[in-house]
């Protein structure tokens, strides 16, 4: 066994352990809080496939997090550790609304100017913060911490105040523009065609980093930005790029799940995907192409989460709980260390005794 | 001695690291009480790792430890330093703003009341730096001492603390000739006070001279325990590589031309305004190596820096290949035919975890064959890497394999071959053998004297003084950010007479050290 293998198989097993101890917790907590545990446990893991319309819940709640989670990992793949992602599909949200609204266009040019724009304003926000690191070295990851709440109040106030439905008692923006809206790809469910983009760009994306030379980078800036500096690579470029190419995914995710889901902008603080993106990210490994299955995953849980909480007496709050441990147990990098040793030392020894024996212990002359 | 008893005794050490590197396989090794017991072997043959778990730094996967006889078992250096095993790093550990008295002290400070007994602790370092002859000043700050000064701090540190058997891990890599003479002579001092030491270290010569027995290592395995007297140089050397090595670099007389490197004037300060580089003036011509020899610390890194155009310079001028460097990028800089083996390859010559092959093509990537229009050429990027890895000889399994799961040695080699690859004019070369083993380096030093004997200028850096004495055509001393001494032909210099300048202890004439400049 190589060494790629007893990564892969260590990989494995880590996520099987992982998707274990997440299980267990759900059978403790729902056995713990519940009357009715088994009616909890069966609408959390089986509720989500029940119906073509819930299948499809999985989807669409999936498919805001596989942008926010390309946006991450672009981000952490440059060497920064902005948590701008969630400010970056907010602000998108907001800059797609404003173009639904206030835009006159016919139907395929509409809702792709206005994508187009949610990405831009994503891709400013993110800039800020990485200037603000490159000019005067503050740290960005309070910087887009705060960041991500001056969004949320901006895009609020701009609804309150410029776009806000005056008949509606809630807080609710003006009707977005039918044309603008995204069609639904699969009838009787809400999966729209932002999927397609969300999938379109994990594959971009994954060339992106893989086959061109900024990509090439990127990569080479985020794991040693001193030997960028030094090969000739202009680290401070290249980390600006990532921002603004990451900003620009997650706001396009903000855009795209505004006009496919929604008729206005109901939102009265930020809907927390991009945190949500960090599990899904690191979940994936990191890797693009693997954004899908981890964001389905985390999308399944919380559409069992929500069906639970509809159908029994357990709230949906324990899926919180649940992402949280989850985290934990990606960020524990050493968890199987040990097996992995073991098994490196078993491969080792065998590719050893495999090598025809060259050195021959020569006690010359002993002592 | 008519006795030997046995100090200490490792025996079947066998250590995997995570990566799967076979360090230690089945290590005997045993020294005696009062010997000075030397562990040879290339670098990335296994003595640190073999040293690491003897002082507690490091797990065995298997085998066993003996002390006088007793089976120990040593967790962490806390326990290697109860059973009376003290280790002198390569890096010193101390604490730079402290006094030597404060720092021998710390952890073992002796107490009056609540306070530290300071007269006490000066009484207790005094005495023992005067029973062995290890001199220094009680109330100097470690920041003001010398690097032979602070290695002194260092083993009277593990004296205080009770030690009986003394590890120095290559301790004259980083010491003067001069300096070297005095540690001898302690150390001897040591020997026979009683204390058994261990010496790890792959200069022959100064293995001949002080130890009595040595063991070798190579692949992690042990290559024979020998009586130094019994053994000669050449003997050893063929045991630690496996081959006959030349140790003399063989060259012929250089045959130099026109200017390459133009240095005037140039001064360099510190973020606090100290000058680190003062005022030094020099050219290194075509078709030739032109050295830097000196103490580490003396200004080398900062004209390093300021040359490749990583680091910025106050005033003078630098001119490569008859382009003037200021405020060109490192990228300009490189594309005007100039490379760099960086001083410390790990933090500034590789990304760790990117494969070899995408590690060869760093300074390369905005050329065409790598690069259409943004795109990379994966099939040309996968040729080139695998061609690299066999020109260089560097072994590994692929070339895809993560960079950082390669010896030191090897990850040297690919800095080279990345390097050397790049059709490059003018070679910077800093501490190009550092922690490499003895094949690597032999490899390497021809690489280099081939790259002259093109007409290509080599710019060594070294503090290993064979090294410089032995590659350089000409070369010069840096001591305090001065030039002290210009030698045009260096195989006329002496190592004793080189330490005297790097010491500072002696300086050329302002005439004499003008030459440098070939105007």
């Amino acid at each position: 066994m190589n060494e790629k293998r007893i990564n892969l198989l260590v990989d494995l097993a880590r996520v099987g352990i992982i998707i274990s101890i997440t299980l267990a917790l759900v059978f403790l907590i729902v056995f713990l809080a519940s009357q009715e545990p088994f009616v909890a446990i069966y609408s959390f893991f089986i509720g989500p496939f029940t119906s073509i319309r819930r299948i499809g819940n999985i989807v669409e709640a999936g498919a805001p997090l596989m942008f926010t989670a390309l946006a991450v990992i672009i981000i952490f793949r440059s060497g920064l550790f902005s948590m701008i992602s969630e400010g970056a599909f907010f602000i998108g949200i907001t800059g797609a609304m404003i173009a639904a609204i206030a835009w006159r266009l016919p139907f395929p040019l509409h809702p792709f100017g206005a994508i187009l724009f949610g990405g831009f304003c994503g891709a400013v926000a993110a800039l800020i913060p990485a200037l603000l690191r490159m000019k005067w070295s503050v740290s960005e990851v309070v910087t887009s911490i705060m960041l991500n709440y001056v969004i949320q109040f901006l895009s609020i106030y701009l609804v309150n105040y410029h776009f806000r439905e005056i008949s509606s008692s809630s807080l609710a923006s003006l009707l977005l523009e039918p044309t603008a809206k995204l069609p639904v790809i699969f009838p009787g469910t809400r999966i729209h065609v932002g999927i397609l983009i969300a999938l379109a760009a994990c594959i971009v994306l994954y060339l992106f980093l893989y086959r061109t030379a900024l990509g090439y980078s990127i990569r080479v800036v985020g794991d040693n930005q001193t030997f960028a500096r030094y090969s000739g690579i202009n680290a401070a470029k290249t980390m600006l790029f990532a921002q603004i190419i990451a900003g620009f995914i997650a706001g396009i995710g903000g855009a795209s799940e505004l006009l496919g889901m929604y008729t206005r902008f109901k939102w009265t603080s930020s809907p927390g995907y991009g945190w949500t993106g960090i599990v899904v990210a690191l979940l994936a490994k990191r890797n693009p192409l693997l954004v899908p299955i981890a964001a389905l995953f985390i999308g399944y849980m919380n559409v069992g989460a929500d069906i639970m909480a509809r159908s029994s007496d357990v709230s949906r709050e324990v899926v919180d709980i649940i992402q949280g441990v989850m985290m934990l147990l990606i960020a524990a990098e050493a968890l199987l260390g040990g097996f992995r040793q073991r098994l490196i030392v078993s491969a080792a020894k065998l590719e050893d005794s495999l090598k025809s024996p060259e050195i021959k212990l020569k006690q010359e002359k002993g002592v | 001695m008519t006795e030997t008893q046995e100090a200490l005794r490792l025996e079947g050490i066998t250590k995997v690291y995570p990566n799967g590197v076979i360090a230690n396989k089945d290590i005997n090794f045993s020294v005696n009480v009062g010997e000075i017991h030397a562990l040879s072997g290339e670098n990335g043959a296994g003595k640190t790792t073999l040293m690491k778990i003897l002082f507690g730094e490091e797990k065995p996967t298997a085998g066993e430890i003996f002390i006088d006889g007793d089976k120990v078992n040593i967790q962490n250096p806390s326990d290697a330093i109860r059973l009376g095993i003290g280790l002198v790093h390569q890096h010193f550990m101390l604490v730079p703003s402290l006094t030597v008295t404060e720092n021998l002290i710390l952890g073992i400070e002796p107490v009056k009341g609540l306070r530290i007994d300071e007269r006490k602790a000066r009484d207790q370092v005094s005495e023992i730096s005067k029973k062995y002859h290890l001199i220094v000043d009680p109330d100097a700050k470690i920041q003001d001492l010398t690097v032979g000064q602070k290695q002194k701090v260092e083993i009277l540190k593990t004296l205080l603390r009770g030690v009986r058997i003394l590890i120095l891990d290559e301790p004259t890599a980083v010491l003067t000739p001069q300096e070297t003479k005095e540690l001898f002579y302690e150390l001897k001092l040591l020997r026979s006070a009683g204390y058994t030491i261990i010496f790890i270290s792959h200069k022959l010569n100064e293995v001949k001279e002080l130890c009595d027995r040595i063991t070798i290592i190579r692949h992690g395995q042990t290559m024979g325990v020998f009586d130094v007297s019994s053994v000669s140089e050449e003997e050893i050397s063929r045991l630690m590589v496996g081959r006959a090595v030349k140790l003399k670099v063989e060259k012929e007389a250089a045959n130099p031309g026109a200017a390459a490197i133009r240095v005037r004037g140039l001064t360099i300060l510190d973020d606090s305004g100290k000058p680190k580089v003062k005022n030094v003036s020099f050219t290194a011509r075509r078709g030739e190596i032109f050295g830097v020899a000196g103490v580490e610390g003396n200004g080398q890194s900062q004209l390093t820096d300021a040359i490749t155009g990583l680091g910025g310079y106050q005033s003078g001028s630098i001119e490569i290949n008859g382009l003037n460097i200021s405020g060109k990028s490192v990228r300009e800089i490189r594309e005007h035919k100039l490379s760099h083996i960086p001083e410390d390859r790990m933090k500034t010559g590789i990304a760790p975890r990117l494969s070899i092959e995408n590690n060869v093509i760093a300074d390369k990537i905005f050329r065409k064959d790598f690069n259409r229009f943004g795109f990379l050429n994966l099939s040309k990027i996968a040729a080139y890497g695998l061609e690299m890895v066999n020109r260089f000889r560097v072994s590994c399994k692929s070339a895809q394999v993560h960079i950082n799961s390669l010896s030191g040695g090897n990850i040297q080699k690919v800095v080279l071959a990345r390097e050397l690859s790049s059709d490059p004019d003018v070679i910077i070369a800093n501490q190009p053998t550092r922690g490499v083993d003895v094949g690597a380096t032999e490899f390497i030093r021809q690489e280099l004297v081939g790259m002259r004997n093109q007409g290509k200028t080599v710019f060594l850096i070294s503090s290993d003084l064979g090294e410089i004495l032995g590659l350089s055509d000409s070369l010069i001393v840096l001591y305090e950010g001065e030039i002290t001494a210009y030698f045009p032909d260096a195989s006329s210099v002496t190592e004793e007479e080189l330490g005297r300048y790097m010491l500072g202890v002696e300086k050329q004439s302002d005439a004499e050290i003008r030459r440098a400049v070939h105007e």
